[in-house]
């Protein structure tokens, strides 16, 4: 059960159990919708961006305890980051449940992504948890269209 | 690499009984089934998606490749008899397997969606008009809704629904209201795929065959589960899938009664579906290769024929016998599980059930119990209306099959339970 638990580590599951930042946004300046249709996760991200920054940021929807957690994370690491900054976490984000399961990452460098780690293990999984980066990534872009990580 | 295949040990384990039938002996003729995956022993319950391979299928497809590959029909060296003989045996064993009447109702194809396109463009295509209607249910698989839509937005036709209530049986006594003098099809699914219902597919026919409508059964889940008899059913069409009765993948089996499919336009044009051809007019072959353009599925239809020979062996009673028994304890056990709802609840079942737990997404559910080395499928099914109908996103699916034992249930519901303990 080691990958299991390192899967569903604790912040996984707390974050699943009490999403951070959950809700819609009113004053959304950016807001774009994900769909995992293999799994029928539905998760939408609202950004409020003011002066080249994330001032807020929330998620609406429902999906499987990968996605709600990683979505809930996403929410708390993003708020008053810049756009790029926003970029460079999603490509470290993308490293994180990408990378190959050999391969040594800086763990404290990651901060709260290090508990994707587990993810690498589990291929069927990794969309679970890049849906909330693909479809804040897409806000950016303020692409209207639905985000699919199929 | 954690993911190995490796072989275990097998130990004896207390059975169901069911007198001349003995699962420990079974499982030695599935060499999937002694191994490891993620470090534990397979426990395999996702039979109604694929069901493993017996090793007398697997040695006559590889034999057919090692010995006598060759391309069928039109060939006079040795290899090339030899295999088409094999070919058309195979088309023979299936053609008793189902009880049809004639070899060449028997068409080989890819599987249960292709027989069901091509049902849809042949048949559907020459006799149906605008605003002819067809009768689907809500329990569908989508292969037997979007064939028939993309027909029905090609000319004009209306798709009427069935409905099921909340056991997940159909409402038959809305089937007479749903029929008209438009109606010119009932398509139906003989065994739903995601809730387990063993539809009454005899009073179906009957009803609409006092109305001349003709009924295609889709077989995929109940060619591996009940005795099929197509002339005492007295459907119009059939059709199931090799891979889903222990046969290869990229194999499946179109029935049709001669007098619909010698009617039907061609589906593929190509090589042997021809008698002749020339720039000015072609002249289509006879069943079954009318419908079996360019080579088919040679070792495909082999290891079918050998798959149903292994089927046959088991005693088809005795399979039947073994799941009932597997089915309800396994629904016994499962329902003791505080929080689990089981979907599908249909009096005649088969050996399949899907189930929710709380509010924990069922694709959460299925990688917990796959790091005890249990199979199990989680998603929609292919049947989103089914979904909606129980408003569920999605389900978690134990399917079980004769090879599957009393200590595997109880290990699915060990792995539940600390499924919830994680989740709590």
């Amino acid at each position: 059960m080691d990958e299991i638990k390192e899967l569903y580590q604790q912040m996984i599951l707390d974050h699943n159990k009490e999403p951070r930042n959950y809700g819609k946004l009113n004053n959304a300046t950016n807001i774009a919708q994900g769909h995992n249709p293999l799994c029928g996760d539905k998760i939408d991200i609202y950004l409020v961006i003011d002066d080249g920054k994330i001032q807020d940021v929330k998620f609406y929807g429902s999906g499987c305890a990968i996605s709600k957690a990683s979505s809930s994370i996403m929410t708390t690491i993003l708020k008053g980051k810049t756009i790029d900054e926003a970029k460079g976490l999603f490509e470290k984000f993308h490293n994180v449940v990408t990378s190959d399961t050999e391969s040594e990452i800086d763990v404290i460098d990651l901060g709260k992504l290090a508990v994707f780690y587990g993810v690498r293990e589990f291929p069927a999984r990794i969309k679970c948890a890049s849906l909330p980066w693909h479809t804040m990534m897409d806000a950016l872009e303020k692409n209207e269209s639905t985000t699919s990580t199929e | 690499m954690r993911h190995g295949i490796v072989i275990r040990d097998k130990k004896p384990i207390q059975e169901i009984k069911v007198i001349g039938f003995d699962v420990n002996k079974i499982r030695e003729d599935f060499p999937i089934l002694s191994t490891l995956v993620r470090g534990k022993p397979l426990i395999y319950l996702d039979n109604a998606a694929t069901t493993q391979k017996p090793q007398i299928v697997i040695h006559n497809v590889s034999n057919y490749y090692a010995t006598y590959n060759s391309n069928i029909h039109r060939g006079v060296h040795y290899l090339s008899e030899f295999a088409t003989r094999k070919y058309e045996i195979a088309r023979k064993s299936i053609r008793k397997f189902i009880n049809s009447q004639y070899d060449e109702e028997i068409i080989f194809l890819r599987g249960t969606t292709e027989g069901i396109n091509l049902i849809a463009q042949t048949y559907g295509r020459k006799n149906f008009k605008e605003g002819d209607e067809i009768i689907l249910t809500e329990m569908e698989h989508h292969s037997n809704i979007v064939p028939w839509q993309i027909l029905a937005e090609e000319k004009n036709l209306k798709l009427k629904v069935l409905p099921i209530d909340e056991n997940g049986e159909l409402i038959l006594e809305d089937l007479v209201k749903l029929i008209t003098t438009k109606t010119k099809l009932i398509s139906v699914v003989h065994i739903s795929n995601s809730l387990g219902t063993i539809n009454p597919i005899e009073e179906i026919i009957q009803i609409a065959h006092s109305y001349g409508i003709p009924v295609l059964l889709d077989g995929a889940q109940s060619i591996q589960h009940l005795k099929i008899d197509v002339r005492k059913l007295d459907c119009d069409f059939f059709v199931f899938s090799g891979h889903k009765i222990f046969g290869p993948t990229g194999i499946g089996v179109l029935y049709g009664k001669k007098i619909l499919l010698d009617d039907m336009p061609p589906y593929q044009g190509g090589g042997d579906m021809i008698k002749s051809v020339n720039f000015e007019k072609t002249i289509f072959n006879d069943l079954p290769y009318k419908y079996e353009a360019g080579t088919p599925n040679i070792v495909g239809a082999i290891g079918l024929a050998e798959a149903i020979k292994y089927f046959e062996s088991v005693a088809i009673e005795d399979i039947i016998n073994y799941e009932t028994h597997l089915l309800s304890y396994a629904t016994e056990l499962l329902s003791e599980i505080k929080g689990l709802r089981i979907i599908g609840t249909a009096k005649n079942k088969a050996s399949v059930i899907s189930f929710v737990i709380n509010d924990i997404h069922p694709h959460d559910i299925g990688t917990i119990v796959d790091m005890d080395g249990i199979a199990i499928r989680t998603g929609h099914h292919c049947t989103e209306p089914v979904m909606r109908h129980f408003g569920v996103p999605a389900t978690s699916r134990a399917s079980f099959c004769f090879y599957n034992t009393k200590d595997e249930v109880e290990q699915l519901a060990t792995s539940l339970q600390k499924v919830i303990q994680m989740f709590s």
